[in-house]
């Protein structure tokens, strides 16, 4: 009798925390009138990820996203010091928009038919691929090189899984949590190669710490077309970040970050993407 | 609602968890039953070091042990356990090894209190007939105390079964694993998380309610 009684309780707690984090989702007001005089915008990024968004130890915040993100806020009207921007994890892209904690995201968000389901996307703003991270001694030059050779990348990551599926299914897959881990197990020869976007590993790769250590091998494995995110249904601001990502290339802005953020890595980029294609 | 579920193989991430939690938990038993029979022993070196580990192991967060036993065992001191080229066998065993260090020592001080609760007259009475040390823990002290604390064990198991999947972290297909692949591709957060999320309630409800009855039953009435 205990026994049910225990399960049945549980099971009426466990219904409600689901229920509980499934309508977590509060409608905020929110205020985004694009001419704000004195409000703050929230803008979605990666603290992690060097030449892309990174928080620095002032506190500070840089990278490429950061600098599209920047130029996407002032063409809407605020000021770098209006601008608030807030960690969104891969996991947690979607719902910071749907909840309303975020304006937009700019954080390594490549354009998918899964997550259009979700979201809007503004953009594309850059055209990332899918490459390796080697030593600069390295002789792997093709896809095929790799069956053999040990691999690492993120857990769950989209890399990942192309590796496994499609691009060298017998090579040895190691899963490590972060970037800076797989690095890590690169420099000390515990793997051959480290596989994400291309424009993830330059940033990695241009780190004062790892001058010179690794090169991009060049490959392009797969088509990231980043994205800005935008809540589902707002069209209205997918029109405007479109309208200032078209200013940017074509003042030069973008050019001026591109060069900025990755340089150093010798990354080989590709021009700007026009609005609404989507290189599949 | 739920064709997200497609083309993935919840049942198999489980499985693996399943496993993860079954050799953990066997190894930490065996691990913290030495440790506890050391803490309580009367050599001193022997119980300088029970205590010195379990203090020392309790105190690191178990994503530290086994983040580090993946960078720092296999890649740096060679470590392999066996799997040096296979990183799925690899990431497994070094995960298991790392889960059973960290549970040990909460397995340890668990047994602990139940020798703890074992009046000093039994092991005196066993002294008096002349048992040896081994024998008065094996046939008086440790069969009683292990009978009192089914229901701490419960709890250590529980936290074991949810601590497997921080072995996600060195690549080990597990639920955990599964899930951030899902979230990934399917953007549904929300829903997978509570998938996931009762999937570890089917695996660790049944386990409390379980042992709190055998608890219950076999608790030393005194």
């Amino acid at each position: 009798m205990k026994l049910r009684k225990a399960a049945a309780a549980s099971a009426a707690v466990l219904a409600l925390a689901v229920t509980a984090t499934a309508c977590g989702s509060s409608d905020k007001n929110d205020s985004g009138s694009s001419s704000s005089g004195g409000g703050k915008i929230k803008i979605g990024i990666k603290y992690d990820q060097p030449g892309l968004g990174l928080q620095q130890p002032d506190g500070s915040f840089a990278g490429f996203d950061v600098d599209v993100a920047t130029y996407v806020a002032k063409q809407l009207g605020y000021k770098p010091s209006q601008i608030q921007f807030i960690q969104t994890k891969s996991a947690d892209r979607e719902n910071a928009l749907a909840r309303g904690d975020v304006k937009f995201i700019a954080a390594t968000y490549s354009i998918t038919d899964e997550r259009k389901q979700k979201v809007d996307f503004a953009g594309p703003y850059l055209l990332a691929h899918q490459d390796l991270l080697v030593k600069s001694d390295s002789n792997i030059s093709k896809g095929t090189d790799l069956n053999g050779k040990k691999l690492c990348s993120v857990t769950g990551s989209t890399s990942a899984q192309n590796v496994q599926k499609t691009i060298a299914p017998k090579a040895q897959l190691r899963e490590l949590s972060g970037y800076s881990e797989c690095i890590a197990a690169l420099q000390s020869g515990a793997v051959d190669a480290v596989t994400t976007d291309d424009s993830i590993l330059a940033g990695f790769a241009a780190q004062d710490k790892y001058k010179g250590q690794f090169k991009l091998a060049g490959l392009k494995l797969s088509n990231e077309n980043y994205g800005i995110g935008v809540k589902k249904g707002d069209t209205a601001t997918v029109n405007k970040i479109n309208t200032a990502l078209e200013k940017m290339v074509s003042d030069g802005s973008w050019q001026k970050a591109v060069d900025k953020n990755f340089a150093p890595a010798h990354y080989k980029y590709e021009q700007a993407p026009k609005i609404g294609v989507i290189v599949k | 609602m739920f064709d997200f579920l497609q083309g993935y193989d919840v049942l198999g991430a489980f499985w693996m968890t399943v496993k993860l939690t079954v050799f953990s938990a066997l190894g930490s038993l065996v691990l913290g039953t030495l440790l506890a029979a050391m803490r309580v022993s009367p050599v001193p070196l022997m119980r300088g070091f029970g205590t010195a580990y379990v203090n020392i192991v309790r105190n690191i967060p178990l994503t530290v042990i086994i983040v580090f036993s993946s960078l720092g065992l296999a890649d740096i001191f060679g470590v392999t356990m066996g799997a040096s080229d296979d990183f799925k066998l690899q990431g497994f065993r070094l995960a298991v090894l790392s889960l059973v260090g960290y549970h040990a020592a909460f397995v340890c001080e668990a047994l602990r209190s139940g020798i703890n609760t074992v009046p000093v007259g039994q092991a005196e009475a066993a002294r008096a007939i002349g048992l040896s040390f081994s024998q008065t823990l094996r046939l008086v002290v440790l069969p009683q105390a292990f009978r009192s604390v089914i229901v701490p064990l419960a709890n250590v198991l529980i936290a074991l079964t949810k601590n497997t999947t921080v072995a996600a972290a060195i690549g080990v297909a597990e639920a955990a694993s599964l899930m951030k692949t899902m979230i990934e591709n399917e953007a549904q957060t929300v829903l997978i998380a509570a998938v996931f999320a009762f999937g570890f309630v089917v695996l660790t409800l049944p386990t409390g309610l379980i042992l709190g009855w055998l608890g219950k039953r076999l608790a030393v009435k005194r």
